[in-house]
């Protein structure tokens, strides 16, 4: 798990090492430049153009070994010190991009920027889950009934939907053609006003109600096929037999059979809807690590780009480790093997 | 676990799900073959080439609202001449009229004359028109540039021109009507007792006259400003919407089928040969696989084309490296139990060769679930590649249904109430994703008898 985490972070350094490499240089030989030009006194101690050229690019050289520019980015020493680094969460400064309150600590930012999602997406999933479960049982019960075909047909139909344009569509409807939210998910008042918490909340609201739209018609969908196969069982026959309520057998045998395939899609839906959260969040505005790192891609902010894709991939692999867990306590087969 | 191609065929056909995504598959076939056949290829680099659009209205809704409005919205319009020559003494005449049944309820934002001549000497051009209650205005009159030699000349004629709102006044003066309450430009449409529209046939006349010379109109056009266009509208830039659309059918088609079909077969060779060799070769290559799984694959996907580069073909590969993880796993375990079925096992004590065994009797086993997989495949493919298109990193050159929903939030679409852009573009990836969706669970349903009920 740990190994899969380096390899990530090293593609991605691999991928933009180089970029970004060229980037610092230039803007290393820009800074010397204007620090000379500028110091007027330097200047007029030099007596040719020619040495005044040699004289900047000595400074230049100078402060690009010290950097270890000198090296490319693929010597040991380099990558060796990236990940050392990265293991003590370490992710450096930012280049360009710096968080609301203006630190470019890179873990400040992240610290930041990660609650926004983790609030937004979990939430969403949380409501997900719960419709989904609900209307999945309750289409599972009554198979081939009205509510089942309705069931089917949203989660085929709105998983062919791009969420994005979804959000497109509310914004315009929702934002713009009655003004009910906002149309930017940016709570316009600072975050130390009391009045933050129900502006966030009230800004939250058109992402969210995208995100429950285009989810829990597939959830209800996956919540039945698992539950149709249990209630199929001979076990559920025998409780029925007993005369069992229906309902009982429904939301607490059955279910109970049904939650290790449902647990761990669950866990993989939460980490990989934070995955997805780039485009989401780029078109509603929200200020959460998602948008965070579509900026730092598209100004190439390495330590950014590192911390980000560092924190996605940890909240993926935990979230595989603890689905890993549950399946083990709802299914006590696997954990005798 | 296996079938014959027929059987499935026949259950395919008793599938109403699978029939109807069928259909739709055939009938977005179709858009792309029309989009092949009438749009020429060279256009296609057009798209981006703002002159190309010139004589387009700017951000028009679709025609067709008309139908729905009391209010008729003046459609944008581009007519075409009827032409009459006749020669007068020495003099050439050249008639160009354009007509046109005003209905609309409001004026035309402005109307340009295009046209394109060869001619010697120096030829004159008229601009007038006649009003449904037959009062002609003189709109504007010049004389084209001298030339000796035989010469090509094209200009446009705008109406908000300086000589046609002074023809304008000194006609209506004449007339003594209260004009000053008008914009000049409306007047050439507006009934003189009250600013309203004076609907009719309007005759628009262009004349040229070539003293002692010859004259010919190559290119001729009026295009009336008007705030509906086309089947699909236009959007900010001026482009035809309709056309990005018909354009978009084939390349979206082409993105998902090659993704899907590249990554699912990738993954079952990937998986197939993993689960047959087994042991060392299986673990190294299923741990390499969960490296793989466990990669967040859109933030990837986006550093991977911004670095490396955001062709179509490239975004294309990059797709197929994320796709074919979860295909591996299934079909190594897939792979893993028709190892031990006994035809296989006996034709590996006859001295097969491996790869024989796999292509010969594991790899068709796995057909059925491959072509599954692919149709379900498909719109995941082609929802990627529209949400990288949708932040800017797609490939501009091509107009897919995303580079449209791009330019549309660039151009703050939804802001500014413009339906026509955000709706059919989404419309057109959904309507395709679901056709895959149909097929794909149809087959799935046939080869996967736990599904059946």
């Amino acid at each position: 798990m740990f190994g899969v985490l380096m390899a990530t972070l090293l593609v991605t350094i691999a991928l933009v090492g180089s970029n970004m490499d060229s980037i610092l240089k230039q803007s290393v030989s820009l800074e010397i430049r204007e620090q000379v030009t500028s110091n007027k006194g330097l200047l007029n101690s030099f007596k040719t153009s020619s040495d005044l050229d040699q004289y900047i690019q000595n400074q230049i050289n100078q402060r690009i070994s010290a950097l270890g520019l000198d090296q490319p980015w693929y010597s040991p020493n380099r990558i060796g010190l990236a990940m050392y680094k990265i293991l003590t969460l370490d992710f450096g400064h930012a280049k360009f991009l710096t968080s609301d309150s203006g630190s470019s600590d890179v873990k400040e930012i992240i610290l930041e920027k990660l609650p926004r999602t983790i609030l937004l997406f979990t939430t969403a999933t949380a409501i997900v889950s719960v419709l989904g479960i609900f209307l999945g049982a309750i289409s599972a019960s009554k198979v081939n009934s009205k509510i089942d075909k309705i069931t089917s047909g949203l989660a085929i139909v709105s998983s062919s939907f791009p969420v994005w344009w979804v959000g497109v569509l509310l914004i315009f409807v929702f934002a713009f053609l009655y003004p009910i939210f906002p149309p930017r998910a940016t709570p316009d008042i600072p975050p130390s006003d009391p009045s933050y918490l129900i502006s966030l909340l009230n800004h939250m609201a058109l992402p969210l109600i995208t995100l429950v739209l285009i989810g829990f018609g597939s959830w209800a969908y996956l919540v039945r096929n698992f539950l149709v196969g249990v209630l199929q069982e001979d076990f559920i026959m025998a409780k029925r037999a007993i005369g069992i309520d229906e309902k009982k057998i429904l939301f607490s045998h059955a279910l109970k059979n049904a939650a290790p395939p449902i647990v761990t899609v669950l866990a993989l839906s939460l980490s990989g809807s934070l995955g997805g959260a780039i485009i989401t969040e780029a078109v509603f505005d929200w200020p959460g690590m998602g948008r965070l790192y579509y900026e730092a891609i598209s100004v190439l902010d390495l330590p950014v780009i590192i911390g980000a894709t560092y924190v996605l991939t940890a909240f993926f692999l935990v979230s595989v480790f603890v689905a890993d867990v549950l399946y083990g306590y709802f299914d006590p087969r696997v954990r005798r093997q | 676990m296996s079938f014959s191609s027929g059987t499935i065929l026949k259950e395919f056909s008793k599938n109403k799900m699978g029939m109807t995504g069928i259909t739709i598959l055939i009938i977005l076939v179709v858009i792309s073959i029309v989009a092949f056949v009438t749009i020429p290829q060279e256009s296609f680099k057009k798209w981006n080439d703002p002159a190309n659009w010139l004589s387009y209205p700017k951000s028009a809704a679709p025609s067709w609202i008309n139908y729905f409005l009391v209010q008729k919205i003046p459609e944008h319009l581009i007519l075409s001449p009827h032409r009459t020559v006749e020669k007068l003494g020495t003099i050439n005449v050249i008639t160009d009229s354009f007509e046109i049944n005003y209905n609309y309820d409001s004026f035309p934002s402005d109307f340009i004359y295009q046209f394109r001549t060869t001619y010697d000497g120096s030829p004159l051009l008229h601009l007038s028109v006649t009003r449904p209650d037959g009062i002609e205005l003189n709109l504007d009159s010049l004389s084209l540039p001298y030339s000796d030699t035989k010469t090509q000349y094209g200009n446009m004629i705008f109406s908000t021109d300086q000589m046609i709102t002074k023809n304008i006044i000194y006609d209506i003066s004449k007339m003594k009507l209260p004009q000053e309450v008008y914009s000049y430009n409306d007047l050439i449409f507006s009934k003189f007792d009250e600013n309203k529209v004076l609907k009719g046939h309007y005759v628009f006349r262009v004349t040229a006259y070539g003293v002692g010379t010859d004259i010919s109109m190559a290119e001729s056009k009026l295009i009336l400003g008007g705030k509906v266009y086309g089947l699909m509208g236009t959007d900010e830039l001026r482009r035809d919407l309709a056309m990005g659309l018909l354009w978009g059918t084939p390349l979206a088609l082409f993105i998902g089928i090659t993704v899907a079909i590249g990554s699912v077969f990738a993954g079952l060779l990937y998986g197939v040969f993993a689960g047959f060799k087994g042991k060392l070769v299986d673990e190294s290559m299923m741990r390499f696989n969960d490296i793989i799984y466990a990669m967040p694959a859109l933030p990837l996907l986006i550093i991977l084309s911004v670095t490396i580069g955001n062709s179509i073909f490239l975004l294309v590969g990059f797709l197929v490296l994320f796709g074919w993880v979860g295909i591996a796993k299934v079909s190594r375990s897939m792979a893993m139990q028709i190892k031990t079925l006994q035809y296989v096992e006996a034709s590996k004590l006859m001295g097969q060769k491996d790869y024989k065994i796999i292509i010969k009797h594991v790899l068709p086993q796995l057909l059925p679930y491959a072509f599954a997989s692919i149709a379900i495949s498909v719109p995941a493919a082609i929802t990627t590649e529209a949400g990288l298109s949708f932040l800017g990193l797609g490939d501009p050159s091509f107009p897919t249904w995303g580079q449209l929903l791009h330019d549309a939030s660039v151009y703050n679409a939804a802001a500014r109430g413009m339906w026509w852009w955000i709706l059919p573009p989404g419309i057109m990836i959904a309507v395709t994703g679901l056709a895959f969706v149909f097929i794909g669970n149809a087959i799935d349903a046939i080869v996967n008898p736990k599904l059946r009920r």
